[in-house]
């Protein structure tokens, strides 16, 4: 087999591995816009934000120490122990919990009936002041991540392809378990919304608001509980892009990547997600293997934005979307 | 009492068709326009013009250009800053090919090379609506930031990737590079505010303003009543990247002097000027304006609060200037969805009472 095919192949799979991290991401948008109607922009500053918490419990350290030292001119630091990674995650799990009421008392609730573009533009400055927040709470450095996720290339594939092709499949195992837990998550998610209480009165908020509320479902109890899966979700996200890269200010940036996501799968579709997110990795990386070389590289900063442009154009309601109907 | 129409009569169709109808909202601009041209070039010093005067004009171009797009036509964009890069482009490529050329034209010409990109992006819209338009822009403002960045011929093959201003003279003086008064760029930078907000009123209260804004109330019920929205779409996207385009280059040329397109144009500036004209108000000139003035004021007087009064590290004071500038844009939207420019005009609307208030 030639060198530049079995090339090509690595980068697929790499990318594919990428279009989860995307999927992660875009899902979390598609469980709020799906149940209300918002765009919610703050994603990825949410993921930040939850990493940063995991980080911040993890090494004990006191939130807003910074603020605090400059006000009262103390030295604290740390609180000088280590939390336990899984107590740390539900920890941040609850944190992410009160966030999403928060957001529901104090802002959306107040927005209800606003057009899409007045909550969307909401959302934006949602996500302004929760890296405000996020950065006055636990600083701005970058931290490293770690919750005991296998790290490094991974051996079994590496042997496994250079026995086959005679070349090593360079493979992160972090990689591979982000797509395990995005398989989870993405089940989970699904069995939740298809079988339990809760999942039936969120569907039916998504189908229709106001028919929903007449036969007696909480608008609002289904708005905090779809932050909140949000919340878990980017927690999760910023978990698997946390420790691949560590935690730090671009974390906020893969919100932007989720955009062409979900408009090539669809703002409603939780499928449309996975698929769109993997389209967009395969697709970016192969574009950036393939063509990238001859015209300067770092082509994966705007590849997906002009493919998703490409595609909408032809299908302007994405793979999966609802189709749109228009009526005067 | 001191807001009132009572008594104002016109007896000419000019008269009622004059951009200012009312006596008081007409001595009001004429108070301004003197203040601005007899009284501030005088006094103005670096400082002021730096930090305040030419960024809140500059800004306030771009913030009518995207107001015409997102405020009047109700396409809403999020590349202004890839646009505003392509104004600043387009200037130096100018200038630099053309020395011969007066910096009037070269920021018109600038706009107009702008204006077409515009259009080349803003042909999708009429495809795609809403949020999804909004995203799609988005493939403007990082294309056109990667291309600036990547291909060496729009930076003159220059080792740094910068590309600077070189001197400029307008009537003998300097009007960019290092040795210019701020005075000089002071009044250029107003020249064009002056010309492109009449500019912006005159469209947006004509013939093609109604299009836009019937486009924006409703597309599919705009095209049934007869107005074209391949034309006014396509016409809000080319006034409002030609005005984007003239603020870009501007900030280039009169305001930075030197720019690196990821830092200077990236896209925070993109959201820079959508909070303004959220905040100043949508479909607003004057919200724009006010906008821009908002936007460009709060940051100082916050890091002069935070940092000169309160003494804290300037790192704490740019993230509590996230948390207030992100918490204020969600508090305007909750209390005053439509900006600056609404309070304005309950101002106005209490002042017609006062001091009796019914």
């Amino acid at each position: 087999m030639p060198d530049q095919l079995i090339w090509a192949m690595e980068v697929t799979l790499n990318g594919l591995m990428t279009g989860v991290m995307y999927a992660l991401v875009a899902l979390g948008f598609v469980l709020i816009f799906k149940a209300s109607g918002i765009f919610n922009y703050a994603q990825g500053v949410m993921a930040l934000f939850a990493a940063m918490t995991l980080v911040g419990i993890q090494e004990g350290r006191i939130p807003f120490a910074h603020l605090i030292n400059e006000i009262f001119g103390t030295e604290i630091h740390h609180f000088g122990w280590h939390v336990p990674a899984l107590l740390a995650i539900l920890l941040t799990v609850v944190v992410m919990i009160g966030f999403a009421w928060a957001v529901q008392r104090f802002i959306f609730k107040h927005l209800v009936g606003q057009e899409p573009i007045i909550l969307f533009m909401a959302t934006i400055g949602l996500a302004y002041f929760l890296e405000g927040v996020s950065d006055l709470m636990w600083g701005s450095e970058i931290r490293t991540l770690d919750v005991g996720l296998p790290q490094g290339i991974n051996g079994w594939i590496d042997n496994t392809t250079f026995d086959v092709f005679g070349y090593g499949f360079f493979i992160d195992n972090l990689d591979i378990s982000a797509s395990i837990v995005a398989a989870i998550l993405v089940a989970g998610l699904i069995l939740y919304s298809q079988y339990t209480k809760n999942g039936r009165a969120m569907r039916a908020v998504a189908d229709d608001h106001q028919a929903a509320l007449s036969v007696g479902i909480s608008l609002n109890y289904v708005w905090v509980l779809v932050w909140s899966l949000a919340g878990i979700v980017a927690l999760v996200a910023g978990i698997m892009w946390g420790s691949k890269s560590g935690v730090q200010f671009s974390l906020s940036l893969i919100a932007l990547k989720a955009l062409p996501v979900l408009m090539l799968g669809g703002f409603t579709s939780i499928p449309g997600a996975i698929v769109g997110g993997l389209i967009i990795g395969v697709g970016e990386a192969l574009f950036e293997f393939a063509i990238g070389p001859m015209i300067g590289g770092a082509t994966e900063n705007w590849f997906a934005y002009v493919l998703a442009l490409v595609f909408l154009v032809f299908r302007p309601q994405g793979l999966f979307g609802e189709k749109i109907i228009e009526r005067v | 009492m001191f807001y009132r129409e009572a008594g104002d009569f016109k007896t000419s169709y000019a008269e009622d068709n004059q951009t200012f109808p009312i006596k008081f909202d007409r001595f009001r601009y004429y108070a301004v326009l003197l203040v601005a041209l007899g009284i501030i070039p005088f006094f103005i010093n670096d400082y002021w013009a730096n930090a305040l005067l030419i960024p809140f004009l500059i800004y306030a171009i771009a913030a009518i250009g995207l107001n015409i797009l997102t405020g009047y036509c109700g396409q809403v964009s999020l590349g202004t800053g890839g646009f505003m890069a392509v104004g600043a482009y387009a200037s130096y490529k100018l200038m630099t090919a053309f020395p011969w050329m007066d910096m009037v034209s070269v920021t018109l010409l600038a706009g107009l090379i702008t204006a077409m990109v515009g259009v080349a992006f803003g042909l999708p819209s009429l495809r795609i609506k809403g949020f999804y338009l909004a995203v799609a822009t988005l493939a403007a403002q990082f294309f056109l930031v990667w291309m600036f960045n990547k291909v060496p011929w729009f930076y003159n093959y220059s080792a740094s990737g910068q590309i600077s201003a070189p001197e400029r003279t307008m009537f003998g003086l300097a009007v960019t590079g290092p040795n210019a008064d701020a005075w000089v760029r002071y009044l250029f930078c107003l020249f064009f505010v002056f010309v492109l907000a009449w500019l912006a009123r005159n469209l947006t209260r004509g013939s093609i303003g109604r299009q836009w804004m019937a486009i924006r109330d409703m597309d599919i019920a705009a095209e049934i009543i007869g107005v074209n929205p391949l034309k006014a779409k396509l016409t809000a996207f080319a006034v409002s990247s030609f005005f984007v385009g003239i603020a870009g280059g501007l900030l280039f040329t009169v305001y930075l002097g030197a720019v690196e397109v990821g830092e200077a144009f990236g896209i925070t500036k993109s959201f820079l000027v959508l909070f303004m004209i959220i905040i100043g108000g949508l479909g607003s000139l004057f919200g724009s304006f006010a906008g821009a003035a908002f936007m460009v004021l709060l940051p100082v007087v916050l890091r002069n609060f935070m940092t000169g009064t309160l003494g804290w590290e300037s790192t704490i004071a740019t993230h509590f200037e996230f948390v207030i500038v992100g918490g204020l844009i969600m508090f305007f939207l909750i209390v005053e969805p439509h900006g600056l420019a609404r309070l304005w005009q309950l101002t106005k609307e209490k002042l017609r009472l006062w001091p009796f208030p019914h």
